[in-house]
């Protein structure tokens, strides 16, 4: 049971990764920064849609061999 | 006045929908398996693990879903809107893989047949009136799906102030249909376009969790709550450009 509710959230495991890990870079980033209230949400949301552009394309390549 | 009572709605709305949707998806799964063990092992068993099932998980919705309250909020948007993100962004990339055919549609028919093959092998045991391999096999795959809508209630209801209950009605409502539909056909619901379901769900889930990681962390997002709308727009618009370029991209396939 706790390896499917593991699957829920993680099936690609750099695809996860790369998720947590631009959080970790904004929420840390971001909130040091002067102003970064109002750029803060707009960085996460254009690093998370690069993140799932990679990883999309990542995978088209390798099952297109 | 009026923008509070818009991004009000906007919040509802979605909530609502997001809910309805997700759950929609998984109680079409779980209803596939259980008409498969009613079809071989009879609807009595079927039924009764699957309605304790769902005694259980209504219990821990009721259970949990007020605890959340205890938490500061930015700790649970941010926690929840994190786990929101990964479910999202996880349904969201595999419909863009197999809207483009790089990975197999989920089919209920061949998942009905399949589930049916191994009740019919499987060994009988009684309990009383009952048979417990049916109750175990309904039990678990309702728990299983039903896990999931569990999340998905408490994460969307835990948006804010109010939204839990309009979740689970969403998610109710959504348990209803299908188990309407499962009673009126006696078969799976195959023709439910579970692809562009699990979209449609990607791409709600993962505006909730962008929107809520970043109001945990104090980023003040344009418009208020309207700025979800622009982020389920956002991510609606990647993902429709990424179908045809992994489809068809030359740059792909040269590798």
């Amino acid at each position: 049971m706790a390896r499917e509710v593991w699957g829920l959230f993680v099936d690609d495991g750099s695809f996860a990764a790369g998720i947590v890990v631009w959080l970790g870079v904004v929420l840390l980033g971001f909130t040091r920064l002067a102003g970064s209230v109002r750029w803060g949400g707009v960085a996460l949301f254009a690093g998370l849609v690069l993140v799932l552009i990679e990883n999309v394309l990542r995978y088209a390549r390798k099952s297109g061999k | 006045m009026e923008g509070f009572a818009a991004a009000g709605w906007t919040r509802l709305g979605t909530t609502v929908l997001a809910s309805f949707l997700a759950s929609l998806v998984e109680f079409v799964e779980a209803l596939t398996v259980v008409l498969a063990v009613s079809s071989v092992r009879g609807w009595k068993s079927a039924l009764t693990g699957a309605g304790a099932a769902v005694a259980v998980l209504a219990a821990l919705v009721v259970a949990l879903g007020p605890q959340l309250r205890r938490i500061p909020l930015d700790l649970i948007q941010m926690g929840v809107g994190t786990m929101v993100l990964l479910f999202g962004l996880r349904w969201l990339r595999k419909a863009i893989l197999r809207a483009a055919g790089r990975i197999p549609l989920h089919d209920e028919d061949a998942a009905f047949a399949k589930n049916m093959a191994a009740m019919q092998s499987g060994v009988v045991g009684r309990m009383g009136a009952l048979d417990r391999v049916a109750v175990a096999a309904a039990f678990n795959i309702t728990m299983l799906e039903g896990t999931e809508v569990v999340f998905i209630v408490i994460a969307v209801g835990a948006g804010g102030a109010g939204l839990l209950l309009p979740a689970s009605v969403g998610a109710a409502a959504a348990m209803i249909l299908v188990t309407a539909l499962g009673v009126a056909l006696h078969r799976p619901l195959a023709r439910v376009p579970e692809n562009t379901l699990k979209f449609v769900v990607g791409v709600l889930l993962s505006g909730f969790g962008t929107f809520w990681v970043g109001e945990g962390a104090g980023f003040t997002w344009p418009g208020g709550d309207v700025a979800i709308l622009a982020l389920v727009a956002g991510y609606v618009t990647t993902a429709l450009s990424l179908v045809p370029l992994v489809r068809t991209n030359p740059l792909v396939a040269r590798g």
